[in-house]
């Protein structure tokens, strides 16, 4: 028996080494997988966009005026004012194909956005300004919720995007 | 034939438990209320005016459950087994007085607004969603209570380390410590957003809040609030289970090493609860998902060292084979049971919180209904149906008395197993494809939609048996404390001992100064440049809404 046996050392069971070597594996696999979905995939969480004053947007700025700005054919920018408890449009209409890109604000409490059937979901904060953007390749009724909890009159808060074909 | 040496410690205690366990009672009834709810069956108007709405009702479920019955299980679980593990009394008694004092005090505060409907915020209080400011005062005494709590603990430690220069740290006091000053580090978040903005805002004395700026504080605290809540739990499962399994405990050294890297790690990572926030640059939300991996690793090595643990118990009771040893493990016993029931849904837990974590993942399951299901498998099982079966052997132990009834016991522990399996699994179901979202009175929302139902009724089933389980649980602790017979013999608190000699764990798994240095440094690398930006770029123009 070496000496060193009986000095403090870290010992690590044999399959204990090949379970902790695993779990490292794993752990470096998700982090390429969710890497690679964002940067090269470009599936991208919101960033900040601009900050507004919550007080004034519902009355100066593009939040004045919500709804669908269309940039180019099939391209559109719709800016969105969440107040309790409803969205400002609560139907945006557009043709199967169009790109839309979300501006999303409140002028109240916090609010959130989660689109049916896409990846865009945000949360609505006052004085900031949520931005993400979807395709809508099918035809069809695309549901919006406020996901986040509002007031007593936060399950009726909805809206949806008609795809038109 | 209770123990006396420490009398004083486990009236403490035994406040602390007490407290929880009527918060876990009260806020109880409100889980199957809210299940029904999203059945159609809306039970909310006939308590009016009393409860004045569902999500008046959804706030005192959480704020019971989940902050008050943990916090004060958790400080009086500690208060217990600190001084038995280190062989010592507390070092100030009268700390712990004042601890139990503001902790109680501040509850009694917060709870004033809660039943007033003055303070329908939700556990998650976001601004500018304006509650009464008791409910902000009362829930920073708690917190500053159960501060307190932990510095008796630091100075216990202190003086145990004096009189035994050289010796390792007994596991069951190290973990605590640990689960302590993780504790100290992570409610700094929350402290600054309660006296830096919400307090002020509240009272007058300011008149806005930036939104975001307080999400970003309290996230600093709201992911390692679920550590510490886990972690007194991963105290008994690695310092107590493997005794009550007749086995040993596999690893000192990875044992403490995890604790070690849960303090290094559940702080700096409360992004990833914010990963569809507007303010915060995509960049440090992909550094948060990076070091939330990082903390999945000492979950995955518990996972092997405690079940590890668990095998030479079902071994030494002459399990053979490769999968024999768990038909021998101590299924018979209440406290074990209930323990291990905990630790396997903890497993799928584990799994779908690393979905969350799992950066643009998120984006499909963020405030749905997948969320409850997963907070319900966490701190609803893993870490509420553990400190049932603590209470198993807790309770006899403190009040001299024989559970009252085992077969109750065994039934509530399977019965909340099966009940939160169906319940969890209709809630995940339901946020993955319908995208539902979470606190919300479904059951009165126009979108619902008809594919919905199956999921709705599946978490109504799983939530009345959980109902039920609970009902049989407080029974149980009941007729323990009123009406059970004395103990036959004295019950022994579970300690285990290790398979690996303690002393043979190196030095620095024993050693402060480096890890809260490492600690320290990680969180101003994760947070500081950011926070220093969120704050220089406040802007308090949000006014406070009252919206209930």
């Amino acid at each position: 028996m070496s000496p060193q046996v009986n000095a403090p050392h870290l010992e690590v069971d044999v399959y204990e080494k090949r379970w902790l070597l695993l779990s490292v594996v794993l752990l470096v696999l998700f982090t390429l997988a969710i890497g690679l979905s964002s940067f090269a995939y470009g599936i991208q969480v919101p960033s900040p966009e601009q900050r507004v004053n919550p007080n004034t947007v519902a009355q100066e700025g593009p939040w004045a005026q919500p709804g669908l700005r269309e940039l180019a054919p099939g391209k559109y920018e719709a800016y969105v004012l969440a107040q309790i408890w409803t969205f400002l449009p609560n139907t945006i209409t557009v043709k199967a194909g169009s790109t839309v890109t979300f501006y999303i604000t409140s002028k109240d409490v916090q609010h959130g956005f989660q689109l049916e059937g896409t990846n865009v979901n945000l949360m609505v904060l006052p004085g900031q300004v949520s931005k993400l953007t979807a395709t809508f390749k099918q035809p069809g009724e695309y549901r919006f919720v406020c996901h986040e909890y509002c007031g007593v009159g936060h399950h009726t808060m909805f809206g949806k995007v008609v795809v038109e074909p | 034939m209770k123990e006396t040496a420490y009398k004083f410690e486990d009236k403490i205690a035994a406040w602390h438990i007490g407290i929880a366990l009527v918060a876990l009672f009260l806020g109880t009834w409100f889980g199957p209320l809210q299940a029904l709810e999203h059945a159609g069956i809306n039970l909310y108007r006939f308590l009016a005016p009393g409860i004045q709405s569902y999500y008046q009702g959804l706030t005192l479920h959480a704020v019971l459950n989940a902050l008050v019955w943990t916090t004060f299980f958790i400080t009086g679980f500690f208060t217990y087994i600190f001084p038995r593990s280190l062989k010592r009394n507390l070092r100030y008694p009268r700390l712990s007085t004042v601890a139990l004092v503001l902790m109680a005090v501040g509850l009694v505060m917060a709870a004033i607004p809660l039943l007033l409907n003055l303070a329908t915020v939700l556990y998650t209080f976001y601004p500018p969603m304006k509650a009464h400011p008791l409910f902000y005062i009362g829930l920073t005494l708690v917190v500053v209570g159960s501060w307190v709590v932990g510095y008796n603990l630091y100075f216990t430690y202190g003086a145990w380390r004096k009189e035994n220069p050289g010796v390792r740290t007994p596991f069951l006091a190290f973990a605590a410590l640990i689960t302590m000053v993780m504790w100290q580090i992570a409610t700094l978040g929350v402290a600054a957003e309660m006296l830096g903005l919400l307090i002020p805002w509240s009272l007058g004395l300011v008149q806005g809040t930036d939104p975001q700026l307080a999400r970003t504080f309290f996230w600093f605290t709201g992911h390692p609030l679920v550590y510490f809540w886990l972690l007194p739990a991963y105290v008994s499962w690695y310092g107590m289970m493997p005794k009550q399994a007749g086995g040993k405990l596999f690893s000192d050294s990875l044992a403490r090493l995890a604790f070690w890297l849960f303090l290094l790690l559940s702080v700096p990572l409360g992004f990833h609860h914010q990963y569809v926030d507007p303010g915060v640059p995509a960049g440090w939300k992909f550094i948060h998902a990076v070091l939330t991996y990082g903390v999945a690793f000492p979950s995955l090595m518990t996972a092997f060292t405690v079940v590890a643990s668990l095998e030479t118990g079902g071994r030494a009771r002459g399990g053979k084979g490769l999968f024999g040893w768990i038909f021998k493990l101590p299924w018979g016993d209440p406290s074990y049971a209930a323990q291990n029931l905990a630790m396997i849904l903890f497993a799928l837990g584990g799994i779908s919180g690393l979905t969350n974590a799992s950066y643009n993942v998120n984006l499909v399951v963020h405030n749905t209904t997948w969320v409850s299901g997963h907070l319900h498998l966490t701190v609803g099982t893993a870490v509420t149906l553990t400190f049932m079966g603590i209470t198993y052997w807790l309770l006899p132990k403190m009040t001299g008395k024989e559970l009252w009834s085992r077969k109750l016991a065994l039934a509530q522990a399977w019965l909340w197993f099966f009940g939160m399996a169906i319940m969890s699994n209709g809630l995940h179901l339901l946020g993955l494809r319908f995208a539902a979202p979470r606190r919300t009175m479904l059951g009165a929302a126009p979108y619902a939609a008809a594919e919905w139902t199956p999921f709705l009724s599946e978490a109504a089933i799983g939530g009345a048996l959980l109902f039920l389980s609970a009902m049989f649980y407080f029974i149980n602790v009941l007729a323990t404390v009123f009406a059970s017979r004395p103990l036959s013999k004295p019950v022994e608190m579970p300690v285990a001992e290790s398979l690996t000699d303690p002393k043979l764990t190196p030095a620095w798994l024993d050693r402060w100064v480096p890890w809260l240095a490492g600690t320290t440094v990680l969180i101003l690398l994760a947070y500081g440049p950011i926070l220093v930006q969120l704050i220089s770029q406040a802007q308090l123009t949000s006014p406070g809404f009252k919206v209930w």
